[in-house]
């Protein structure tokens, strides 16, 4: 990493270090802006100011305007706000909805639970190569059709779906169906998608703010039946007094990521190089992402030893990566079990996950790492 | 309300002439478990021990907690003190059983008048205390069969002492008055369970756990120390021994038969144990094996692994069902960390159709064809990592 050499944190995916610019943002405001934003006088106008601020900064890199940007606690609060608030506003006409069959589970378990409430559920799966046909998606839209979600970035294989495109096809088939899109792994590292879009859902700690804040977009006009009850706050969407130390460092964070960019894309897409190069001279790995995933994301199998073992075996290098499977009793990855995956390449992956802060060596370290695991370990019989 | 808690004891009453030692050593670790709660005066009387507060702010609660975890004590009551005048006798149970009293529908008055200098015999006591306390709760009835609350007045050699129903203690006999062994502690739902069940029968003990990283996670370590760090509560403070058994174990699945894995594993890890055992003074070792639970645990595995060594291998649980060891885990409260899902040394490479009738002569041809696992071993035990854990401390919660 550029801050440390001897630490090669490649599970970005599942969360990133802090810029320590953003906690001293989230600082300043804890200690400086402490007052409640909808008081009245003059340090809660400052708090509200800093809040406006902050949303303003997320709306810029999401082309969209600042009164369309609600913060919330966390993306899995997003996905559930947006999902279950469309499925109960439209429930009266419509019935149906459309899921992609790799969701995270903090949209796919919303819309099961929604399914188990008399909604009916159509989960479309993605293909061998890991991506969610759009077009055949939208075909499955008719007139009951009333929410249709789909994640633009997988966050296990770093697979693209078009998700305007998806927005675009099934508007035309049905103009008053709702279209959700889970953008937690795609923001700020491929271009905003919100043509189309109703509710696009970000989260902080993975652009290197910290856990414990999100945000929705909900379009302009764009109406959901929100879950809480409170005082108000986010125009109701949200109630709760807003966590504005955090709001800011969100802000901050979108601020950053936003200005380097091309710099920080042509990084990562150097270094995924290297990485794929790297892994396809290991000839027992296989690789599930597809060609044009994200940079950022690259799923592998081992094939002959057990994602756990690697991910241990690497962390005593301090190299940190993500087995593809949740762990080893529980459920095997849903990601690639809709691929189509064998058990054995399912219980052999990783999740490898890269940002702006990692370095050249640290794939080094990685594939050094894999290729001495890879000789060393036990294989699976 | 000057308060006492009474210590009944079990089967160390019928010790001959031992019972001094057992006593004492009960004595001392009662004392020991106080330390810091404040001043206690501990002592012994009638097959009784007496714990008696000698400062004001003493924290009876904590204290009468710890002593319920303490082998050795069959039965504890927490009870008032008073003069022996059954005047203070009256006042003492009206005040100090009012809430159950009060609580109770029927009742009944037991007493125990071990001082005979005393004028009121026994029955008397029953029947006078009970008229006073109908009188002052006229709510209660009288049931000497089946009462919700039984008043006990025990008249004493120092002074008379009212409580409410006894309570039962942990059972067993004082920790390390059987000796010192090494537990075998793996993870999982059995092996804390018979540690705590070994100790209650007076054994001191330290634990000893194989790791194999990168198989097995840092957090399969944190899930034994702090199960090691539950059983201390009974246990007290110990010490667990964790071996890196990653070499070992890879040598033996490399070169060894895949049907007798496990039982070449076990008899691997029982040499270490020994070796460890010796070095710290233990005479036994003690493992939660449960006849025929998993292949090597079948009679003829078991055969197989006891004969690597020399000391008495303990199985405390061998006779119990898996039902009767998770009633237990739960009671003494490890079950919740035991289930964690983080896999242990015992369950990789397990071949998956292990032998459960193996014999001897395969298993010492298959050790034959092993040549290198022997100086494996005596490095893992070499470089086996201690890690002390103090009955005091907290247990590190793992979720």
């Amino acid at each position: 990493m550029l801050h440390d050499e001897t630490l090669h944190y490649l599970d970005n995916a599942a969360t990133t270090r802090v810029d320590p610019a953003v906690a001293d943002a989230i600082r300043a405001a804890m200690t400086d802006l402490w007052a409640n934003p909808s008081a009245l006088y003059t340090p809660g106008l400052q708090a509200q100011q800093a809040l406006g601020k902050a949303r303003a900064q997320v709306a810029k890199t999401l082309g969209c305007t600042p009164g369309e940007v609600y913060f919330t606690a966390c993306g899995s609060e997003s996905n559930n706000l947006a999902l279950r608030g469309a499925a109960v506003a439209r429930r009266g006409w419509g019935r149906k909805i459309l899921c992609s069959g790799y969701e995270h589970p903090s949209a796919a378990l919303p819309v099961e639970q929604l399914g188990k409430e008399g909604f009916e559920v159509d989960f479309v799966p993605p293909g061998p190569d890991g991506r969610i046909d759009v077009a055949a998606m939208a075909d499955r839209v008719d007139k009951g059709t009333c929410l249709v979600t789909c994640m633009q970035v997988n966050n296990e294989t770093g697979a693209v779906a078009d998700v305007e495109t998806l927005a675009r096809l099934t508007k035309e088939r049905n103009p008053r169906t709702a279209v959700h899109v889970d953008g937690v792994q795609a923001w700020l590292r491929v271009p905003a998608a919100l043509a189309g879009v109703d509710s696009f859902t970000v989260s902080g700690h993975k652009v290197h703010a910290p856990k414990g804040i999100g945000a929705l977009y909900l379009r302009k006009g764009y109406h959901i039946e929100p879950p809480y009850l409170g005082g108000g706050q986010e125009k109701g969407i949200r109630p709760g007094t807003e966590n504005v130390p955090y709001a800011v460092g969100l802000g901050e964070a979108a601020r950053l990521m936003a200005a380097n960019s091309r710099e920080r894309k042509a990084r990562v897409a150097a270094l995924n190089a290297r990485l794929r190069q790297g892994v396809t001279a290991l000839p027992e790995v296989t690789v599930n992402s597809p060609d044009d995933a994200v940079p950022e994301i690259l799923n592998i199998s081992l094939n002959v030893i057990r994602s756990e073992t690697m991910l241990h075996f690497l962390e005593q290098r301090r190299v940190y990566v993500s087995s593809g499977s949740a762990c080893s009793k529980g459920a095997a990855s849903h990601t690639l079990a809709a691929m189509g995956l064998s058990a054995r390449a399912i219980d052999t992956a990783l999740r490898i996950s890269l940002c702006g802060d990692n370095t050249e060596q640290d794939i080094d370290e990685l594939l050094t790492g894999l290729s001495d695991g890879l000789a060393k370990l036990a294989r699976l019989r | 309300m000057k308060q006492i808690i009474l210590c009944y004891q079990g089967e160390m009453a019928l010790k001959g002439l031992n019972k001094a030692t057992f006593e004492a050593s009960l004595a001392k670790a009662v004392r020991f478990r106080l330390r810091d709660l404040g001043e206690f005066k501990v002592y012994k009387a009638q097959s009784t021990l007496y714990i008696e507060p000698e400062t004001e702010d003493a924290d009876m609660d904590e204290a009468f907690r710890r002593v319920s975890r303490v082998f050795g004590i069959a039965a504890m009551s927490r009870a008032a003190v008073c003069e022996k005048d059954f005047d203070a006798i009256c006042a003492a149970a009206g005040e100090y059983l009012a809430d159950s009293l009060r609580r109770a529908r029927t009742f009944k008055v037991e007493a125990k008048r071990s001082d005979k200098r005393f004028p009121m015999k026994s029955p008397e006591i029953s029947r006078e205390l009970g008229g006073y306390l109908l009188s002052r709760f006229p709510h209660l009835k009288v049931d000497v069969h089946n009462p919700d609350l039984t008043v006990m007045v025990e008249v004493r050699d120092f002074a008379a002492y009212v409580h409410g129903d006894k309570v039962p203690g942990a059972g067993g006999l004082p920790v390390g008055t059987s000796g010192r062994a090494l537990n075998m502690l793996s993870g999982g739902i059995d092996s804390p369970v018979a540690a705590w069940r070994m100790a209650r029968r007076g054994l001191a003990l330290h634990h000893i756990h194989f790791a194999s990283p990168p198989y097995t996670s840092e957090r399969a370590k944190l899930k034994v120390k702090a199960l090691a760090q539950i059983v201390s509560e009974w246990t007290g403070s110990c010490v667990l021994y964790v071996v890196p058994y990653t070499e070992p174990q890879e040598y033996i699945r490399d070169h060894g038969p895949a049907p007798l894995f496990t039982v070449l594993m076990r008899r691997s890890m029982l040499r270490i144990a020994h070796q460890i055992a010796e070095s710290i003074d233990c005479q036994a070792i003690v493992t939660g094996e449960s006849l025929a639970q998993v292949a090597s645990q079948t009679l003829r595995a078991l055969a197989c692994t006891d004969e690597v060594q020399p000391l008495p291998v303990l199985r405390p649980l061998i006779g119990m069902d898996k039902s009767e060891i998770v009633a237990t885990s739960r009671a003494i409260g490890a079950f919740e960390t035991s289930i964690l899902p983080y896999e242990d040394c015992c369950t990789i490479f397990t071949p998956p159709h292990p032998k459960t009738r193996p014999t001897l002569e395969e298993i010492r041809a298959a050790e034959e064809a092993m040549p290198g696992l022997a100086e494996l071993e005596k490095k893992a035990a070499a470089e086996v990592e201690r890690i002390r854990i103090d009955w005091q401390d907290e247990v590190e919660y793992l979720e």
